[in-house]
């Protein structure tokens, strides 16, 4: 039989998208670049004709743009497939360049599960983890931190901001314990990138285009000069050493774009999502009995807001919430076939059934979220009276 | 510590354990202690802040039931 493929090749429904922390629709900027480096950089860029020569320049300017928005210098950056990708590689490239000096790798308990993952082949390959706790809002403490960092860490890891939570990290803190050691800190930088200051002091970041309104497909693993990395992969001449394979460079300068467009919004941007996200934060709890709203109060990320209600399923409420029009996404997994609810709830200690993270994308609208809030309470206490529960 | 009442939970997926305390709660007396019996992982999480939503104590994990692990709740209000 012939696949058939089917795209309709018109802009998909942004209302009621919140939404964003899983990933942002394509900026503008990013979209106009693309197009039109398709036609413009589809060379190799590694060769030495002409059109080769333009892929090649439009791939150094990706990276100085970069660059520019992380606060390193374009030599240190390096295009990866996913945010993921860049973070296996920086885990593992630092653990293995280092295993001289030691075997122990410091993790926050909240981190994404991709530095979670990394850290666990590290363990599996004969290295040592360690995770430091969180307190109720999801933040550790950097006192704590340093404490588990001894002269025997080749590497710790460090989020900038918890993605399911928001809250930010103490990451200029921890970096200066790290640095008085010695010892190379990874900062986990996905959801700041483009919206707070990156935070200065990291050894290496992790970042993620589509998280920014870039394209899927382009990471970004930044690495200090003088910060020991070894590829833990095969041998390969691209991607300055660090990411093998051929370079998408027309998605890497559309996210380039898109990053320098979204660092230009970035203020106002946040001013106006936390507004809302306030607006989320005092209202939710107002409008519904027993829901317990999770994450730092102040120290935090401007366009995320999560919450759990008591006795709801969140994966069920969150298909209650689609049929309303919304998107949004849960730590819930009563029904997932991982049968474990999210470890960044847990770790904190909070409600870990019934939970929606709300995430403003940056088109998102006040009118949508009191639509957002309007509509939550009666699906929330539909769900309770069903299940019988709304009295207890 | 000895509980006044067992509810056991096993297989109950989440928020089912949850419910379940907060149905049966009222069966013993304030200042009484009920163990949840789950092996629901997300029960390790979400008793004690179950506890902490509705006002009682949580007075720690109890001693594993057939190898299941179990939460001690104190009826406070």
């Amino acid at each position: 039989m012939r696949a058939t493929i089917s795209v309709r090749g018109v802009p998909g429904n942004l209302d009621g998208y919140l939404d964003a922390a899983s990933t942002e629709p394509l900026h503008p900027a990013a979209r106009e670049v693309l197009l039109a480096a398709l036609d413009d950089g589809w060379a190799d860029p590694a060769r030495l004709y002409g059109a080769a020569r333009r892929a090649r320049l439009l791939l150094d300017n990706a990276r100085e743009v970069v660059a520019a928005a992380i606060g390193a210098r374009p030599d240190e950056v390096a295009f990866t497939t996913s945010g993921t990708q860049a973070v296996h590689l920086g885990v593992l490239g630092t653990a293995s360049a280092r295993r001289r000096v030691g075997h122990r790798v410091v993790v926050s308990a909240v981190e994404h599960s991709s530095v979670l993952q990394a850290a666990a082949a590290h363990a599996a390959s004969g290295g040592e983890v360690t995770h430091v706790p969180v307190d109720h809002d999801g933040r550790v403490d950097a006192g704590g931190y340093a404490e588990a960092v001894d002269d025997a860490t080749a590497l710790a890891c460090l989020q900038a901001a918890n993605h399911e939570v928001g809250t930010l990290q103490p990451v200029a803190a921890v970096a200066e314990a790290c640095a008085g050691r010695g010892v190379p800190l990874l900062v986990d930088a996905a959801q700041v990138v483009g919206r707070l200051p990156v935070p200065t002091g990291w050894s290496l970041l992790a970042a993620s285009a589509h998280k920014w309104g870039g394209p899927a497909g382009i990471g970004v693993l930044a690495v200090r000069h003088g910060v020991r990395w070894r590829s833990p992969l095969p041998d390969d001449e691209r991607g300055s050493g660090r990411v093998p394979g051929f370079e998408d460079v027309p998605a890497a300068l559309a996210a380039a774009a898109a990053l320098r467009a979204r660092t230009e919004e970035a203020a106002s941007l946040a001013a106006s999502q936390a507004a809302l996200v306030d607006r989320i934060r005092a209202r939710v709890p107002d409008l519904l009995p027993d829901v317990e709203v999770v994450g730092h109060p102040e120290q935090r990320l401007p366009h995320l807001v999560t919450f759990s209600c008591l006795y709801v399923d969140g994966e069920a409420l969150l298909l209650e919430l689609d049929k309303e029009g919304f998107a949004v996404s849960s730590g819930s997994s009563c029904t997932a076939s991982t049968l474990r609810p999210s470890h960044v709830l847990e770790a904190m200690g909070v409600l870990t059934h019934g939970n929606v993270r709300v995430s403003l994308a940056r088109t998102t609208t006040a009118s949508e979220v009191d639509r957002f809030l309007d509509v939550l309470p009666g699906v929330v206490q539909r769900m309770r009276s069903t299940a019988g529960v709304d009295r207890l | 510590m000895i509980p006044d009442l067992v509810l056991d939970c096993r297989g109950m997926r989440c928020p089912l354990p949850v419910i379940e305390l907060a149905r049966r709660i009222a069966e013993v007396d304030i200042g009484s202690i009920v163990a949840v019996v789950a092996d629901d992982p997300a029960a390790a999480a979400d008793v004690p802040a179950w506890c902490r939503l509705r006002g009682h104590e949580y007075a720690g994990a109890g001693a594993p039931v057939h190898g299941t692990p179990s939460y001690l709740v104190r009826r406070s209000r």
